[in-house]
């Protein structure tokens, strides 16, 4: 009876590790995938040149759009987000009581924002783009982009500052400070490093995203120049250069997708050193 | 009243007003796609446009019934593949891992999370559709020809692809969900069981998932809400074409997030297409918010209890 159920938890264990190794085997197989098809297909050329002769036919040149519309749509995106999610993670943290109904009702909204897919925001941002009358722009991708990372952003730094103790603000308020003070000068240095996680996190998603700006960020060979002209993003380029049944654009896509894997591993580990400087200095 | 306190006032004043325009942003985006989806409304019955499955733009035929229908085949797919992995591993991270493993394996589950959805979609193009085409499909036709679920579509971009694509999207965020609810169950519980004699595994499944089965339920539904929306990567491997109903896990499948995706260059030219593509849209929304209000309201739940 003993030997039956020692064979049960056994064969239950194995099915885990099976089921583990599934799973984070799966991540290393995209990654290695992504690497092998990539990586004969990069070169300088690729890297500082823009397309010739049209995205879906051109032969030659690289994907400096692609990459610099990327960078600069997730940055400004990143940094609109911040403006809006850090003044509201301190409002709920340090301004509301703990128990407030407010603040439920605030973070109910982000949970059931964070479920909207991504689609759906690029949908609204195409209504959006229409009502204010712009096109598919840098602008409009920003604003789209930025919706959608809103609450990604304001979950993770929800987090973070939950993590501060309560007699760290009670020691600032007893030395007459303000809670605006408190907020800026104690907690925010406190927290810097987790802030900065969040903000990596969000950027990471912001750059992958495909679905949001397909409508409102449109494609373009160009380099971007202006906030009212369509941009190019490196998800977009890999979806619309495999498309093709040129080998040569292909490439371009493959070097496109390696690019942006980079990119994430990047951020990703950034991220987590960013969190364990964070997790160091907490007080407990 | 002096000046610092006059600064802490507004920069309250103001956090509020960020406060309340974030609550206004899900009631913008509601409105948005309503008034938007609106006309077609005003001319189609909506039982036309959620059980027809034609779909005619040019004709003036809007029936979204084969892409609900695809919506569903595909998540219910990567449901059914999803969650027995995912239930296991967050036992397996949770409850057996020593700690120094625990500690590598969940970044690397949680940078699942954060590749590109079209990443995921060109590892399905090059190494997902393929397998299916050459291995899984004549597997089935030729050994297996009793199999109800044949198909004559050969290519490999199907539904099945579609799903197992989605199923890896979706591990990550049912794996940490499911992590954080085992967590919070007490550890004297188990303490106990294994005091009566009950081995880890008996006590894992008889008490521990038995107190954090709503947690459980919760972290799927979660899972499945991500399924529903995911556009780019499944557009990339499920096929999408208008072929009809997929019948099998081996055919087409064209979703409502797909359809939405893939609209997005005619949209403007055919009179009404751009409103039943925002209803399309509007669909998703509700079918989403709903199932996520439902997940989170359990989560809540749980956690005050826990207080």
């Amino acid at each position: 009876m003993i030997k039956r159920r020692k064979l049960v938890e056994l064969f239950f264990v194995s099915l885990m590790k099976v089921a583990t190794f599934i799973v984070v085997g799966s991540l290393f197989y995209i990654i290695i995938t992504i690497f092998i098809k990539g990586l004969p297909a990069i070169n300088l050329a690729m890297l500082i040149q823009t397309p010739k002769g049209g995205y879906y036919l051109g032969k030659e040149g690289g994907i400096l759009n692609a990459i610099l519309g990327s960078l600069l749509l997730g940055i400004s995106s990143s940094l609109l987000a911040l403006m809006i999610s850090l003044p509201i993670v301190f409002y709920l943290n340090i301004y509301l009581k703990k128990a407030s109904r407010f603040a439920l009702i605030i973070r109910f909204s982000f949970d059931v924002l964070f479920g909207i897919p991504s689609i759906v925001y690029g949908a609204f941002g195409f209504t959006l783009m229409m009502f204010m009358g712009i096109q598919a722009s840098l602008l409009a991708a920003i604003i789209t982009v930025a919706l959608l990372i809103l609450p990604i952003m304001t979950r993770s730094m929800d987090e973070i500052l939950k993590t501060v103790p309560f007699e760290l603000k009670e020691i600032s308020y007893a030395l007459g400070a303000t809670k605006l003070e408190t907020s800026l000068k104690v907690i925010l240095r406190q927290t810097f490093p987790g802030i900065l996680t969040a903000f990596l996190i969000s950027f990471g998603r912001g750059i992958s995203d495909a679905a949001s700006v397909l409508f409102t960020a449109g494609f373009t060979d160009l380099l971007p120049y202006s906030l009212f002209k369509p941009v190019a993003t490196l998800p977009l380029a890999i979806f619309f250069q495999l498309a093709t049944p040129f080998p040569e654009v292909q490439q371009r896509g493959y070097a496109a997708a390696l690019v942006l894997t980079i990119i994430i591993l990047i951020v990703s580990i950034g991220s987590r050193i960013s969190l364990k400087k964070f997790t160091r200095q907490v007080l407990k | 009243m002096n000046r610092r306190r006059f600064k802490d006032l507004i920069v309250q004043r103001i956090m509020f007003i960020l406060c309340c325009f974030v609550i206004s942003i899900l009631f913008f985006i509601v409105m948005g796609l309503f008034y938007k989806a609106s006309p077609i409304l005003a001319i189609h019955s909506l039982r036309d446009l959620l059980f027809s499955s034609t779909w005619h733009p040019s004709k003036g035929n809007f029936g979204l019934g084969l892409f609900i229908v695809s919506t569903l085949w595909v998540t219910a797919i990567a449901i059914v593949i999803a969650i027995p992995l995912s239930l296991l591993t967050a036992i397996y991270l949770t409850e057996y891992a020593p700690k120094r493993m625990r500690e590598v394996l969940k970044p690397l589950i949680d940078l699942l999370a954060g590749i590109s959805p079209v990443i995921y979609g060109v590892w399905g193009i090059i190494a997902i559709v393929p397998l299916i085409s050459d291995y899984v499909m004549p597997f089935f036709s030729e050994r297996l020809t009793f199999f109800p679920f044949l198909s004559d579509n050969y290519t490999g971009y199907s539904a099945l692809a579609g799903g197992i694509v989605l199923s890896v999207m979706v591990f990550p965020i049912i794996i940490s969900v499911i992590h954080e609810v085992l967590e919070t169950v007490p550890f004297e519980i188990r303490e106990a069981s294994l005091a009566l004699g009950a081995t880890k595994w008996e006590t894992t499944r008889r008490v521990v998932l038995k107190k954090a089965r709503p947690g459980i339920v919760a972290a799927f539904i979660l899972g499945l809400t991500r399924a529903f929306g995911e556009t780019m990567a499944v557009l990339m491997v499920a096929g999408c074409s208008l072929h009809g109903f997929p019948k099998s896990v081996f055919d087409t499948a064209y979703p409502l997030p797909a359809l939405i995706a893939n609209t997005y260059g005619e949209m403007m030219s055919i009179p009404l297409y751009d409103s039943a593509v925002l209803l399309a849209a509007f669909i998703l929304l509700l079918m989403t918010t709903l199932f996520n209000m439902v997940a989170w309201g359990i989560l809540l739940h749980i956690e005050r209890k826990e207080r």
